[in-house]
């Protein structure tokens, strides 16, 4: 019988970020993984936080596909197809390495972090899904079952580390099902144009790259984002929108994202590109609330599969894989203290988050989801009110602009009552600070 | 929705044809659990919420389920308030392979 010191179902971030970890420091690692390849499931905008990466491989830098370091980041509220209110932020510090932030393309990266991974000395098999849990008489974990002739592989540690959908721990009880309240689905395009023109078109040279981060109406009243973001020689662009308003609805995704590249402040941007895939994936936005147990006898669940995914700043591989770190370097200790991977000792997992950046922002914004799915107007009638206002103002007609200011204000009363303005604001404020 | 926005029409196919499958032939991942309960489904989400079109209303009233251009994001699992829909990943190595992700 094979028997490993830990199985690590998936090679994500989070799932490669564990198994390094643990191979590094000697231990026996099983990674599976159900794609031909890592990375060919799945799907990122994608910026990349050096940070959480430099903690795992220092010298990542030196053999990492990378495609661009963000030297400029741009927030746009765009309407369904008329205006663009927005604001960037350039900073030269940004061009300062080492960078802080890069684009990637996740399928390049994700077999980049699987060689590092082999590497380290962790035994990596691709095509094989993980269909359920082996577990002892008293319920602890001992094992997975693939779909595999004889397919059963022994552990004395499982890290479920298998993305948004979360199969393998609900199936087993260890979590509850994902929900269509805390999930949004984002669907993406990789649009292909030659380097000078990306460069022309966004203002930047050599490797530097912006990221635009996209709100307002453009979801047609849906909660959710956009984003449009410049690679070495391909631009990415997506939309997503939580799946409880989603099929309430009758836009399909792909017309939510049409829409938005034929909006006429993005369609010069990506005019004559070519576009060489479409894909689409979840993204867990329930965040602190809709958090599950994270470890139990013999398991514990790491990254998206674990709901880490902080939405307000659209950050999800970095504590995917600051999540996969924690959760192997608990198991080095336990190992070298000679204790068992029991519920006690993996509680040391938790208390580790807990200490982090992972769970204090999750906390931090953990009134957002319920905030902006509750007050939807947060969403539609700000965004298209700071329009109206901009429209009014520059638009040059013969009206005083104490007139034009009178009328802004008494558009914005028009539409909610002062206390509901202030109560807004004061929610508003309470959720994000 | 704003007076001036027109909801595009277009063939999502244009979009999957850039992609690249290995379809699992005759073994699909995903099927309707009761077909009649489709019948009797009035917000069919399913065809507005699928990224791939996977789902399409059938003239009778039901649903036609083709999944060879499923994108595997699960969406048509979570958006069904009847639990419709069973779902698995394909085998390992089958199905959707991302060239960029
Ligand atoms: C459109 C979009 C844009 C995003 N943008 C950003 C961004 O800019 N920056 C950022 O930090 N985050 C971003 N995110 C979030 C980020 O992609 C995720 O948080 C991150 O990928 C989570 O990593 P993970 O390893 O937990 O899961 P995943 O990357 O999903 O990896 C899970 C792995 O497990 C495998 N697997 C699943 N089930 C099984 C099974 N049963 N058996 C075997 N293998 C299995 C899958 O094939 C996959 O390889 C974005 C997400 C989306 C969808
Ligand atoms: S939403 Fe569910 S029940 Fe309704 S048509 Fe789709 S799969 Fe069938
Ligand atoms: S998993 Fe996603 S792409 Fe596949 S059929 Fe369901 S909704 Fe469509």
């Amino acid at each position: 019988m094979e028997k490993f010191d830990v199985i690590v179902v998936g090679a994500g971030p989070a799932g490669n970020g564990a198994a390094y970890t643990l191979a590094k420091a000697g231990l026996s690692v099983l990674q599976l993984e159900r794609g031909e390849s890592p990375g060919t499931k799945n799907v990122q905008g994608a910026i990349l936080y050096a940070d959480a990466l430099e903690k795992i491989i220092p010298d990542f830098r030196e053999t990492c596909p990378l495609e661009r370091h963000i030297i400029e980041q741009r927030m746009w509220l765009m309407d369904e197809d008329q205006t663009c209110t927005g604001m960037s932020y350039r900073d030269a510090r940004f061009s300062q390495e080492p960078y802080n932030r890069y684009t990637i393309i996740r399928a390049r990266f994700d077999r980049w972090f699987s060689d590092q991974v082999k590497k380290a000395g962790a035994l990596v098999v691709c095509e094989t899904t993980v269909t359920e849990l082996l577990r002892n008489g008293s319920g602890k974990v001992i094992g997975v079952r693939t779909e595999r002739e004889k397919g059963d592989i022994y552990a004395d540690c499982v890290i479920l580390a298998d993305g948004a959908n979360a199969l393998v721990g609900s199936r087993a009880g260890l979590r509850p099902e994902i929900t269509a309240d805390d999930m949004a689905l984002a669907v993406k395009e990789v649009l292909f144009l030659p380097k000078e023109t990306v460069d022309a078109r966004f203002n930047i040279s050599g490797t530097q790259g912006v990221v635009i981060e996209i709100a307002g109406n453009v979801t047609h009243g849906m909660l959710g984002t956009g984003f449009l973001y410049t690679n070495k020689d391909s631009l990415a662009i997506g939309i997503g929108c939580m799946l409880s308003d989603m099929k309430k609805q009758s836009l399909t995704p792909y017309q939510l994202l049409e829409g938005l590249k034929r909006h006429p402040t993005i369609k010069p941007l990506i005019e004559g590109a070519e576009m060489k895939e479409y894909s689409a994936h979840l993204i867990p936005e329930g965040g602190y609330k809709a958090l599950p147990q994270l470890y139990g006898d013999g398991w514990m669940i790491v990254g998206d599969a674990a709901g880490f995914v902080n939405a307000v700043h659209r950050e999800g591989s970095n504590l995917a894989m600051t999540s996969g770190r924690m959760a192997a370097e608990t198991l080095i200790a336990l190992k070298a203290a000679g204790k068992p991977y029991s519920a006690a000792n993996l509680a040391a997992y938790k208390r580790t988050l807990d200490d982090s950046f992972v769970m204090a922002d999750l906390k931090k914004y953990q009134d957002v989801p319920t905030l902006l799915t509750e007050q939807p107007h947060m969403l539609g009638m700000y965004p298209r009110f700071l329009g109206d206002a901009a429209r009014e103002l520059l638009t040059v007609d013969g009206v005083s602009k104490r007139a034009k200011q009178q009328k802004i204000m008494a558009d914005l009363k028009g539409k909610r009552s002062l206390l509901g303005l202030l109560g807004d604001a004061y929610r508003f404020w309470r959720a994000f600070r | 929705m704003s007076a001036t926005f027109v909801p595009p029409t277009l063939n999502v196919e244009e979009k999957l044809f850039q992609n690249r499958y290995r379809v699992d032939t005759g073994r699909p991942h995903i099927r309707v659990r009761n077909e009649s309960t489709c019948v009797s489904c009035d917000a069919k989400a399913c065809t507005v919420c699928c990224p791939a079109g996977c789902w399409r209303a059938d003239p009778a009233g039901g649903i036609e389920l083709v999944v060879d251009g499923c994108l595997e994001c699960g969406t048509c699992r979570l958006i069904c308030d009847q639990n419709n829909v069973d779902w698995n990943y394909p085998r390992g190595g089958f199905g959707i392979l991302f060239k960029f992700g």
